[in-house]
């Protein structure tokens, strides 16, 4: 027998909205999560991108995830409670992540909160964290000021991913020494025209020039993101005749310019600096990948060269079939360090495990010397595999990388804070 | 602004010739998407919001011949028959069905096979982005023509797309299939009552504007990076460039698209934060003075 609904809102449909209403009134005074701590399992919340073009930053966030949650159920859980991942897709749109976040908390009964939003998601599910209260650990946004800014510090919410400033300050010393050496003075820089683009040229050019204080920019070149041929943006850079270029273009558009720089023979004619190169997603996808190009390691199961790396790399691609990205080590080091500080707080309680959280050391196949810190100060991750090589066109593509300096990193760091007036 | 770099570089011989041929390769590769659009419209008098997913299955299908066989004539051909058959398919199966709707009732359905067919090239291919690669005959040096760098793959890439622009040229005013499409372009009833059959007519237009977009993907394919989604970017740029040469006109999409791919290639050198911008700009002007675009009158 069917039944056809009558136009307007049935009985059913205004219970529920009664029944929204009644929790979002609810929200203010008492938190539902805290009341449901006591449950066999823990849930918890992971809004991320799922669909979309960069659909991949949100797939292999929650494969490393699901890899990790597996091994820590295996040994007892948090405290003895089993993690129950809830994984929502925000469709990339900041307001999509945090309705999506604040959903997971307050409906789905999430303890914790797994943002592995991009960093303009990060900023809105940030602000659901400060208002709610959930311990919330960022994995993908390398935005340095969601933790360096002080005004964006609370005490609930922590960032396992890399660091956009930590990145510039290596690259750039990495660069000013080969220009050094080979006596390249004109560059030429080629970014996506937005405010990760810029804002990372920008920071790249101010360390290389402290590095290498005679080097001149004598072309920029500002393609839109997403854009399908660069061919004028080559052309233009081959006008211009610079001895060295960076770009921090990424992904699939960065594959593109490879493709399309190559048969102009581009990269036979000056040193290319691409930060964003060595990433399973870029380094295996293009198909003639040009020797020497210099680039961060953003994930090479290679570096660091450490026997835990690769079979982390290996136990990766043996699940899914395809090798892990820069975005997967951040997600697998967020459960990591959330195991470690459990079992040290004992208790599956965010506010106990925040508390362990602070300054923690752990073990991590991707730590710099075996280890990772959450540094206490401003609840960011320290002492991971930083460093630059220069790429082949097979595996291990990148064979080998020059480590940064954690103490160089943390003394201009330091600096840059105090620029910024965050100290 | 960056006057100074536009000037020297229209001083200097190697720079005009570098410039105009990467005005050239943008521009021919627009050509061809937006002469499928411009065809479709005026025969069918449909404005074809979905031809952006027949470049985008011209590229796949291309790039998934390429794996398998190896052969670049191959992926080339199954690139442009492919698309052809599907456009076929999806005219006699879809597009028939909506003639004589609303204007905005074929906008819906062409915006909702966008969507679809972004998401079934994600459920065969995935959703992460794919590269075909440049075929060994075209991994060489590039030559140089008084002074200015030439990759040889682009111009293969101009030639096959002014070959193609020639045939279609010819083929439209020479023949007697030509004849036909452009009477049922003009009065599709009275063709009809001399006993031809206009759907087939629809059909084999239809087919061939998705083939020369999916013959645009195919060339890209090796160039440009696949992802799902692929065409949308294209078909905004085609449709400036048929506003401009006027809907339904061949040559006016050809000259068109020429100027785009000029205005971006000189654009980037004079004006590098101004380019897009520098596009609609252009638009506006032949909009404001000519409103039914550079060749409007003229219908194919």
């Amino acid at each position: 027998m069917t039944r056809t609904r009558k136009p307007g809102v049935s009985r059913r449909a205004t219970l529920a909205i009664m029944g929204a209403g009644a929790v979002s009134i609810a929200t203010p005074f008492g938190t539902p999560w805290v009341a449901r701590a006591q449950a066999k399992t823990i849930k918890i919340g992971m809004p991320t991108i799922l669909s979309g073009r960069v659909a991949q930053l949100g797939t292999s966030s929650r494969n490393a995830v699901m890899l990790e949650i597996e091994k820590v159920n295996a040994a007892g859980g948090l405290a003895g409670r089993t993690i129950e991942m809830v994984i929502r897709d925000s469709k990339g749109q900041p307001q999509e992540a945090a309705r999506v976040a604040r959903e997971l908390v307050n409906t789905d009964g999430c303890e914790i909160l797994i943002d592995a939003e991009a960093s303009s998601g990060a900023f809105a599910v940030h602000e659901v964290a400060r208002d709610l209260g959930v311990l919330c650990l960022h994995t993908n946004s390398e935005t340095s000021a969601l933790t360096a800014d002080p005004k964006q510090h609370i005490p609930n919410a922590f960032r396992t991913a890399r660091q956009g400033v930590h990145d510039s300050i290596v690259g750039g010393s990495y660069a000013a020494t080969i220009a050094k050496a080979k006596g390249l003075k004109k560059w030429a820089t080629c970014s996506p025209d937005y405010a990760y683009g810029r804002d990372t040229t920008a920071e790249y050019v101010t360390y290389l020039k402290r590095f290498a204080p005679d080097i001149e920019i004598i072309s920029e070149s500002w393609p839109k993101l997403f854009q399908p041929d660069y061919t004028e943006v080559v052309t233009k850079i081959l006008q211009a005749r610079p001895q060295a270029l960076y770009s921090c273009l990424w992904g699939g558009d960065l594959t593109s310019y490879i493709d399309q720089a190559n048969i102009y023979a581009l990269f036979s004619q000056m040193e290319v600096f691409a930060v964003n190169m060595a990433d399973y997603t870029a380094l295996t996808v293009v198909k003639n990948l040009p020797k020497g190009i210099h680039s961060g390691n953003r994930y090479i199961k290679t570096y660091p060269a450490t026997p835990e790396n690769a079979a982390w790399g290996d136990a990766y691609k043996a699940k899914y079939n395809e090798y892990p990205t820069n975005w997967s080590w951040e997600n697998a080091t967020a459960i990591m360090l959330l195991a470690e500080a459990s079992k040290k707080a004992n208790s599956a309680d965010g506010k106990k495990i925040a508390e362990a959280l602070r300054g923690l050391k752990i073990k991590s196949p991707f730590g710099a010397d075996g280890t990772v810190t959450m540094r206490a100060e401003d609840q960011t991750l320290v002492g991971y595999a930083i460093g630059w090589g220069t790429t082949i066109p097979q595996e291990p593509y990148v064979p080998q990388v020059q480590a940064g300096d954690w103490k160089t990193i943390f003394e201009l760091e330091a600096e840059w804070k105090k620029s910024k007036g965050y100290t | 602004m960056d006057l100074d770099a536009l000037t020297g570089c229209l001083a200097s011989s190697a720079c005009l010739v570098t410039q105009t041929t990467s005005g050239f390769i943008i521009g021919m590769l627009l050509f061809l998407v937006a002469v499928g659009l411009t065809l479709i419209f005026g025969v069918l008098k449909v404005v074809n919001f979905s031809h952006g997913a027949f470049y985008m299955f011209g590229a796949y299908f291309a790039m998934t011949a390429y794996q398998f066989s190896g052969s670049f004539a191959l992926a080339m051909l199954c690139g442009a028959a492919g698309t052809a058959i599907l456009g076929l398919i999806f005219e006699r199966v879809f597009m028939s069905r909506v003639y004589g709707a609303d204007v905005l009732m074929q906008l819906l359905v062409c915006y909702a096979f966008v969507l679809i067919f972004d998401d079934v090239v994600r459920m065969i291919w995935g959703p992460e982005f794919k590269s075909m690669g440049m075929p060994a005959a075209f991994q060489v040096v590039p030559l140089f023509i008084a002074g200015g760098v030439v990759p040889p793959y682009y111009l293969l890439l101009i030639g096959v797309a002014l070959a193609a622009a020639m045939i279609l040229g010819l083929g439209l005013a020479r023949t007697r299939i030509g004849k036909v499409i452009r009477a049922a372009a003009h009065n599709p009833g009275m063709v009809s009552a001399l006993g031809i059959n206009t759907g087939l007519i629809y059909g084999g237009v239809f087919a061939l504007g998705g083939m020369l977009a999916g013959l645009a993907g195919a060339l890209a394919a090796p160039v440009r990076s696949l992802t799902p989604g692929m065409g949308f970017s294209v078909l905004i740029e085609s449709f400036i460039v048929t506003v401009i040469g006027g809907m339904g006109s061949i040559l006016g999409a050809l000259i068109g698209a020429l100027l785009i791919g000029m205005i971006r290639s000189f654009g980037s050198l004079g004006f590098p934060l101004f380019t897009e911008g520098l596009m609609y700009l252009f638009m506006v002007i032949v909009l404001v003075s000519r409103p039914t675009g550079l060749f409007g009158k003229e219908v194919a």
